[in-house]
């Protein structure tokens, strides 16, 4: 393998970089700005930071999303992991082929089909929009991603585990809650981490299904930026990307020791 | 009190007729879709038996566990468990244990908590479990190994965590499915003899599924030969070898030379059989059954004796041939002769002498013979 470092190599991955990290670095740069104009750097300053914390509409959209990111993650991760039991464990049901392709197909449904026929549902049905509706949407779209990470899990499960815990006298539903679950606990937090940030930065979907009252931050964001970006808003998304970085930095790290401690456990078993 | 040998060579509550067998399986049929796995299928285990379902990958032997262990129920016919019959009871009532073969260890516990999972479901008490696991992992000599979690362990080590989860709860019959299939050779060998141990100091009726013949002729009392779903033999390791009752479960077991031929003629328990190359094969001690038709003899290559000359006049079942291949294994050679007509038979010498003054080589001639009881006389 070449590992020189050639003119070609650095120039591509200068300017892929660039291409990824110019816009966010600028946003982040930006927020710190002194001046009330985004593109004019005026000198350093927190005060947005400051006036973010006093602006309550951002604070309140804010709140909304969290709720509605938590309960529509968790209620989209019960009913996307008992789909993927579902589809994975019981083959031989008729139509099996249909229901599983019903459960992916709105992962690559355009964003702005879903929320319109959830719109016309919510409508027709009489329902009023607002938080509740938002989160019947998130847990919609959502479902299907988790079912889809926990069903990869599901297929690769050595199902003599269950019937180990059985032959030991563990009753079905037993087996499920001790051995089961604990098995696809990973795959099951990692479904619930995607449907909550899917939730967390959903725009047309959210915008379809809410109402008044429950608006959330990308939402919130997006109409203040029809008015004019302010650094305000730039201080609302660096602190932002600063939760997303830290949550991907620590899971990538827990990640890592994890690997290294099975590595070292495995050398350690093979010398016995 | 007595060896376990002496218990060993005397148990053989199949020759009873009064006895009454542990486990039953009485006309089984199972049938996935329109594959028949096991056939009408009887057999009779007894109790502290070690029991050998023996058969290539496919022949019904782990359909057969399956069904005692309650993972599938039969499409006809039953199973009685110490006289009861076992049918619509779930796996998770039956006094019955396995040991799988990948060991199912659960991977989010410990030792000790794998060993203890089942004593928790039947409710023991805390104290009573905590004595019972320290029990297991000291006669699988896995004390020091009571924390770790299954992936921190070798493969011998996981062997044995999985034995000890499915002895802990003491059950009425354990079932093993290739046991010793994931280990290496040496290890599979001492394993084997600490699982014949195992069974008798527990007095467990032991019912283990495997494809290795040589496992089952070490472990068990009986050994059941399967092919597509039928029993083609059931008898002692012995039997089996010496006195297989087909042309398959010779095959299967060891190596053999089958001779095919018909019968000339029957005198009192002897035959003459008419061989495919015109030779005359002499048999005694034939059953009863023999005394017309097409018929295989069948003998086991260490039975037939080779040498360069020809044996002295009046020597039954005498054949003529030439070395067509040899191969030196260092305690025995193997000899293929190729006789008149083609076949070649097989034959091997035990290497007693270090040096041998007529030492047979590719091409040269040599004559085979064998005695009229050193093998068996096969209809089927």
């Amino acid at each position: 393998m070449n590992t020189t470092w050639s003119r070609f190599n650095i120039v591509s991955i200068v300017l892929g970089f660039a291409f990824l990290y110019i816009p966010i670095v600028l946003l982040i740069v930006f927020s710190f700005n002194e001046s009330r104009l985004v593109t004019v750097w005026a000198g350093f300053s927190t005060k947005w930071y400051g006036e973010l914390f006093r602006n309550q509409g951002l604070i309140d959209a804010a709140w909304v999303t969290a709720r509605v990111a938590f309960i529509s993650a968790t209620v989209a991760t019960v009913l996307g992991t008992m789909a993927a039991l579902a589809l994975t464990r019981y083959t031989r049901f008729r139509g099996r082929v249909l229901f599983s392709g019903m459960v992916f197909a709105p992962l690559v449904m355009p964003e702005v089909i879903t929320g319109l026929s959830l719109l016309l549902l919510f409508v027709a049905i009489g329902l009023d929009r607002g938080f509740l509706t938002v989160t019947l949407a998130h847990i919609t779209f959502s479902m299907c991603f988790v079912a889809v990470v926990v069903q990869s899990r599901l297929i690769s499960f050595d199902r003599s585990l269950e019937e180990a815990a059985m032959d030991l006298g563990a009753t079905p539903v037993k087996t499920f809650f001790a051995i089961t679950l604990p098995v696809i606990l990973p795959a099951i937090v990692s479904g619930w981490m995607l449907a909550f940030t899917l939730s967390l930065d959903d725009l047309v979907i959210a915008s379809f299904a809410s109402g008044p009252g429950a608006t959330t931050l990308p939402m919130k964001i997006y109409s203040q930026v029809r008015l004019g970006v302010t650094p305000e808003i730039n201080a609302a998304c660096t602190i932002l990307i600063a939760i997303v970085a830290v949550g991907v930095l620590i899971a990538s790290v827990v990640n890592k020791s994890r690997e290294v401690q099975r590595q070292r456990d495995e050398q350690a078993a093979q010398r016995h | 009190m007595k060896s376990l040998g002496s218990i060993r060579r005397s148990f053989a509550p199949w020759t009873d007729p009064a006895a009454r067998p542990y486990i039953a399986f009485e006309n089984i049929t199972k049938r996935f879709g329109d594959f028949v796995a096991v056939d009408d299928l009887s057999l009779r285990i007894y109790e502290r038996e070690f029991f050998a379902l023996l058969g290539a990958s496919g022949c019904g032997k782990s359909t057969l566990l399956r069904m005692l262990a309650g993972f599938e129920e039969p499409t006809s016919g039953r199973i009685l468990l110490d006289g009861q019959d076992l049918r619509g009871i779930p796996p998770y009532r039956r006094p019955v244990n396995m040991m799988f073969q990948s060991y199912a260890l659960f991977p989010h516990m410990s030792v000790e908590q794998n060993i203890a999972f089942g004593l928790k479901q039947d409710g023991m008490p805390k104290a009573q479990i905590a004595e019972r696991v320290a029990e297991m992992l000291k006669l699988v000599k896995l004390e020091q190994f009571a924390r770790r979690k299954p992936h921190q362990l070798s493969g011998g080590q996981r062997q044995r965590v999985a034995l000890a989860r499915s002895v802990a709860k003491r059950p009425k019959v354990l079932l093993l499915d290739e046991p010793l299939g994931a280990l290496d050779k040496k290890l599979r060998e001492e394993t084997q003899f600490e699982l014949m141990d195992l069974q008798q100091n527990l007095g467990l009726t032991f019912v283990v599924v495997t494809h290795d013949q040589e496992e089952a002729m070490t472990m068990a009392d009986r050994i059941a030969i399967l092919d597509k779903g039928r029993v083609m033999q059931v008898a002692t390791p012995a039997e089996i070898y010496e006195a297989p009752s087909s042309r398959f479960v010779a095959g299967f077991v060891g190596t053999v030379n089958l001779l095919e031929g018909s019968v000339m003629s029957r005198d009192g328990a002897s035959l003459r059989i008419k061989g495919a190359s015109g030779a005359e094969i002499r048999v005694e001690n034939v059953p009863d059954d023999v005394s017309s038709g097409e018929v295989a003899f069948a003998i086991r290559p260490e039975k037939i004796k080779v040498s360069p000359r020809r044996p002295a006049e009046g020597t039954a079942n005498v054949m003529e041939g030439e070395i067509f291949d040899l191969a030196y294994l260092g305690d025995m050679t193997v000899y293929h002769v190729r006789l008149a007509d083609g076949q070649v038979v097989k034959a091997s010498a035990l290497n007693s002498a270090r040096v041998s003054e007529d030492q047979l080589t590719w091409s040269d001639k040599a004559w085979i013979s064998f005695a009229p009881d050193a093998g068996v006389v096969l209809t089927r």
